[in-house]
C-alpha cells in the first residue's frame, strides 16, 4: 500500500510540475501571441480568403496588376540599391578604422555615432536631407551660387529613386558598420602573417582569403539592410509625400482608406512584403550561421 | 599608402554624415530673413499641439518601458533559469519585429481588433491607447530582450536565486530585489532605445489615429518650412542623448564591476 502511494505521488508529480514550469513564460507567450503571432497569421490567412471567408487566390492574383507589380518593383530596386552601396560605403569605413591604420581614438566616437544614425531614421532624416539636398537646401544652393552647378537641371530631384537610396544610405551605411566591424576584428592576424609567409600579395590575401571568410557575413548583412529598406515607412512618406509608388506607401494609404478598392487586396500586400522580407532575412540567418564558423 | 585610402575613406563618411546635419540646423536657423536666429525653434517650442504630441509620446514611451521591463526581464530570467532549451525559440520569437515591417504589423492590429471583432481595442480611445502601447512594445523587443539577456549572462542567476531561495525569498522579491537590481544597468539601455524609439515612431500612432509626436513632425513637415528643420535638430538631439545615456551607462558598469 504505501509502496503504491510513493509510486503513484512520484508519476504524478512530474506532471504536476510540468506545467509551473510553464507558467512563467505564460505571459510572454500570450503577448507575442496576441500582439506578434495572430496579426501576422491574420494576414496570411486573410491574403488567401474572400470577403465571406472562403479559401481563393484571387487576392495574390490581384497583386500581378502593373501598377502593384511596378510598386514591388520600385521598392525592391531601392532597397537593393541602398543596400548594395550601404555595404559598399560601411564596409569601406569599417575597413579603414580596423585595418588602415587609423589612430586608435577614432574608433569608439564611430561607433557610437552609427549608432545613432542607424536610429535616426523616419520623419526627422527625410527633414533633414530636405534641408540639405531640397530644392532650398544647403547642398543645393551652395552648388548653384558658388559652382554653377544646377542639381535639378543635371535632373538630380530628392523625391525620386535615387534621392530616396541618398536618404536611406544614411541608416543604412552606419548599420552596416556596426555589424561588420566585429567581423572584420575577427581577421586573425596569423592569417594574414602565413599568407604573406607563402609569398602572397596584400591583395592575394585579400582575395583569397580574408574575402571569403568575410563574405557571408557581408552577404548576410546585405540582406538585413534589404530587409531594413524595404519596410520603412515614415522616411518615404515624409520625403515624397504619396507621390512615389512604392508598397509600403501603398499599403499605408490601403490601411488608411481602402484605395485599391479591394480590403482583400490590402492583405495580399502585407503578405507580399513579409514574404520579401522574410526571404531576404532567412538568407541572413543561414549565412551568419556559416560565418560564425570561422569568427568564433 | 593605406592611411591615405583609410582617411579618404573616412573622410568621405564623414563629409556624407556630416552634411544633412549641419543642412538641417543651418535651415532651422534661417527664419528670419537674413539673418540666423531661433525663432523656428520659438515656434515650434511655443506650438500647443508640439506641447500636447511631445507630452503624449514621452507619456506613451515611459508606460513602454515599464510594460516592457515587466514582460522581458522574468521571461528573460526565467528561460535562462529553468526553460533553457527555449532560448533560441524564445529568441527567434523576439527577432520578429525586425523582419515583419511595422507597417505590416499595425496592418495586422487593425484588421484583427477592430470594432466588430472579438477584441475590440480600435473601439474605445483607451483600448486605442493600449493597442498603440503593445505595438511600440513590440517594435522595441528585440533590444530589449538582447539587451537584458546579455546583461543575465554576466550574472549567476542560477547560484543568486538558490541563495535566495535558502533565505526564504518568494518569487517576487527574487525578481525584484534581487534580478532587477543586478541586470539594472542592461535594463536602463534597453529603456534608453525603447524611448529613442518611441518617440519618434510614425507608422503605427499615424495609422492608430492617435496623437503622437511623428504624425505631429509629418504634418507640420507637409505644410512648414522652417519648422520642421528644428523638430529633425530635436528629435536628432533626442537620438543622440539616448544614445549617448547607453554609452555612459555602460561605462559606468565596466568601472563598478572591476573591482569585485
Amino acid at each position: 500500500m504505501a509502496s503504491d502511494s510513493t509510486a503513484a505521488s512520484q508519476t504524478t508529480r512530474p506532471t504536476r510540475r510540468l506545467p509551473l514550469q510553464w507558467v512563467g513564460i505564460a505571459p510572454f507567450a500570450a503577448f507575442a501571441l496576441l500582439f506578434l503571432i495572430l496579426p501576422t497569421m491574420k494576414i496570411v490567412i486573410g491574403a488567401f480568403q474572400t470577403p465571406d471567408g472562403s479559401f481563393t487566390l484571387e487576392n495574390i492574383q490581384g497583386l500581378f496588376t502593373p501598377s502593384i507589380l511596378a510598386a514591388y518593383w520600385i521598392s525592391i530596386k531601392i532597397s537593393l540599391s541602398s543596400a548594395l552601396l550601404g555595404c559598399l560605403i560601411g564596409f569601406g569605413m569599417a575597413t579603414a578604422v580596423v585595418l588602415g591604420g587609423l589612430p586608435p581614438w577614432i574608433r569608439g566616437p564611430l561607433l557610437t555615432f552609427s549608432g545613432v544614425a542607424s536610429n535616426f531614421a523616419g520623419v526627422p532624416l527625410a527633414f533633414a536631407f530636405l534641408a540639405t539636398l531640397g530644392p532650398m537646401g544647403l547642398v543645393t544652393v551652395f552648388l548653384r551660387t558658388q559652382i554653377g552647378i544646377d542639381l535639378r537641371s543635371l535632373g538630380f530631384n530628392l523625391l525620386s529613386f535615387w534621392g530616396l537610396t541618398l536618404t536611406y544610405l544614411f541608416f543604412q551605411i552606419p548599420l552596416m558598420v556596426l555589424i561588420i566591424t566585429p567581423a572584420i576584428d575577427g581577421l586573425k592576424r596569423e592569417w594574414k602573417e602565413a599568407a604573406s609567409i607563402l609569398g602572397a600579395t596584400n591583395l592575394q590575401y585579400w582575395r583569397m582569403v580574408a574575402f571569403p571568410i568575410l563574405l557571408p557575413s557581408i552577404l548576410g548583412t546585405l540582406a538585413l539592410l534589404f530587409a531594413n529598406a524595404f519596410g520603412a515607412v515614415a522616411t518615404a512618406i515624409a520625403l515624397t509625400g504619396s507621390s512615389l509608388n512604392i508598397v509600403p506607401i501603398l499599403l499605408f494609404a490601403q490601411s488608411r482608406g481602402d484605395v485599391l478598392g479591394n480590403p482583400h487586396l490590402g492583405y495580399a500586400l502585407a503578405f507580399g512584403m513579409i514574404v520579401v522580407t522574410g526571404v531576404a532575412n532567412a538568407i541572413y540567418i543561414w549565412l551568419r550561421a556559416r560565418s560564425e564558423r570561422w569568427l568564433k | 599608402m593605406k592611411k591615405f585610402w583609410a582617411w579618404g575613406a573616412l573622410a568621405f563618411g564623414l563629409l556624407y554624415f556630416v552634411l544633412p546635419l549641419i543642412g538641417m540646423t543651418n535651415f532651422s536657423l534661417k527664419m528670419r530673413r537674413g539673418e540666423y536666429s531661433f525663432d523656428a525653434y520659438a515656434k515650434v517650442l511655443g506650438d500647443p499641439q508640439f506641447q500636447q504630441t511631445f507630452t503624449y509620446s514621452v507619456t506613451m514611451a515611459l508606460v513602454t518601458i515599464l510594460f516592457g521591463v515587466i514582460l522581458v526581464v522574468p521571461t528573460a530570467y526565467w528561460v535562462r533559469l529553468r526553460l533553457p532549451g527555449l532560448r533560441p525559440y524564445i529568441e527567434f520569437v523576439t527577432l520578429l519585429p525586425l523582419v515583419i515591417p511595422a507597417i505590416v504589423i499595425v496592418f495586422g492590429y487593425i484588421r484583427l481588433y477592430n470594432t466588430s471583432s472579438w477584441l475590440p481595442l480600435t473601439g474605445s480611445l483607451m483600448g486605442t491607447n493600449l493597442l498603440l502601447m503593445f505595438g511600440y512594445a513590440t517594435l522595441s523587443l528585440p533590444y530589449m530582450y538582447r539587451a537584458v539577456d546579455t546583461g543575465l549572462s554576466s550574472i549567476d542567476v542560477r547560484t543568486l536565486t538558490e541563495a535566495a531561495q535558502s533565505l526564504g525569498a518568494g518569487w517576487t522579491r527574487i525578481l525584484f530585489r534581487i534580478i532587477l537590481p543586478n541586470v539594472l544597468i542592461a535594463v536602463l539601455s534597453g529603456a534608453f532605445l525603447t524611448f529613442a524609439i518611441v518617440i519618434g515612431e510614425f507608422t503605427m500612432a499615424a495609422l492608430l489615429n492617435r496623437p503622437a509626436f511623428g504624425p505631429y513632425m509629418q504634418l507640420l513637415g507637409a505644410n512648414r518650412a522652417y519648422e520642421p528643420a528644428a523638430l529633425a535638430v530635436i528629435a536628432f538631439g533626442i537620438t543622440w542623448g539616448c544614445l549617448g545615456l547607453i554609452q555612459l551607462v555602460s561605462r559606468f558598469q565596466k568601472t563598478t564591476q572591476r573591482p569585485a
